[in-house]
């Protein structure tokens, strides 16, 4: 598989610390929502209702369609400031 | 200018360092600078909090406080702002957030502030995890809403 289909995924704060990892990186064999990304790494947990998505550092939509090359991110609520 | 620091900071001192840049042009034409200043409690939620841990996503905490200032420059008047926010390990007392606004008329300052540190509050990826005595540490789950009428 091309590198370039690629996605790098992250998480943060509280995310990171309950599924015990920062990143993936995932191969887009298909079209995919963010979504379908999350079901597909995180089969075993559904999403917190409050979570948050970011794609390429812009917050999106869980129905957004994903890009080869495309870093999303996962996190909580924020709590700045 | 937007920066994020790992070490403690005087806003003070940032304050004046920042203006002493600005160019005598520019300085002339200020009429009204407001600032806020945002610092570490030693409780939250009647607890005793010892130390917390700030994180962020760097690129993204950038980015948006970049957009939210480009939407205040949008919606008031502004001559110059200052955002500057801390990460890392931090301890009651420490200085978290400083944002200020430099305008002609102060209305502008006022208003101007009050909606960068709220939008920061709702929209810059940072996340603070609390140390509290002899417990687990907790992370923070949501912020209040202080602000309503922007």
């Amino acid at each position: 598989m091309n590198q370039q289909c690629g996605i790098v995924v992250k998480y943060f704060a509280s995310l990171k610390e309950k599924l015990g990892r920062s990143e993936d990186y995932f191969t887009l064999t298909r079209s995919m929502t963010v979504s379908d990304v999350w079901a597909q790494l995180n089969p075993e947990l559904t999403p917190p209702e409050q979570l948050k998505v970011a794609v390429n550092l812009d917050y999106v939509s869980w129905d957004w369609v994903v890009n080869p090359g495309d870093e999303v991110a996962f996190f909580p609520p924020v709590t700045g400031g | 200018m937007i920066t994020i620091v790992q070490e403690t900071f005087n806003p003070w001192d940032a304050l004046q360092t920042y203006q002493q840049q600005m160019e005598l042009r520019v300085l002339r034409t200020l009429g009204a600078t407001n600032v806020f200043v945002g610092s570490m409690r030693d409780f939250n939620q009647e607890v005793q909090v010892e130390r917390m841990v700030l994180e962020y996503y760097p690129g993204m905490t950038e980015k948006q406080l970049g957009m939210i200032t480009a939407q205040a420059n949008e919606q008031w008047s502004l001559i110059d702002s200052l955002i500057i926010h801390r990460v890392g390990e931090v301890f009651p007392t420490d200085v978290l957030v400083l944002v200020a606004v430099w305008s002609a008329h102060r209305a502008d300052a006022f208003e101007a502030c009050r909606f960068l540190m709220e939008a920061l509050k709702s929209q810059a990826p940072f996340w603070k995890k609390e140390c509290v005595a002899g417990q687990q540490a907790r992370w923070v789950a949501e912020n209040t809403v202080g602000y309503k009428h922007y």
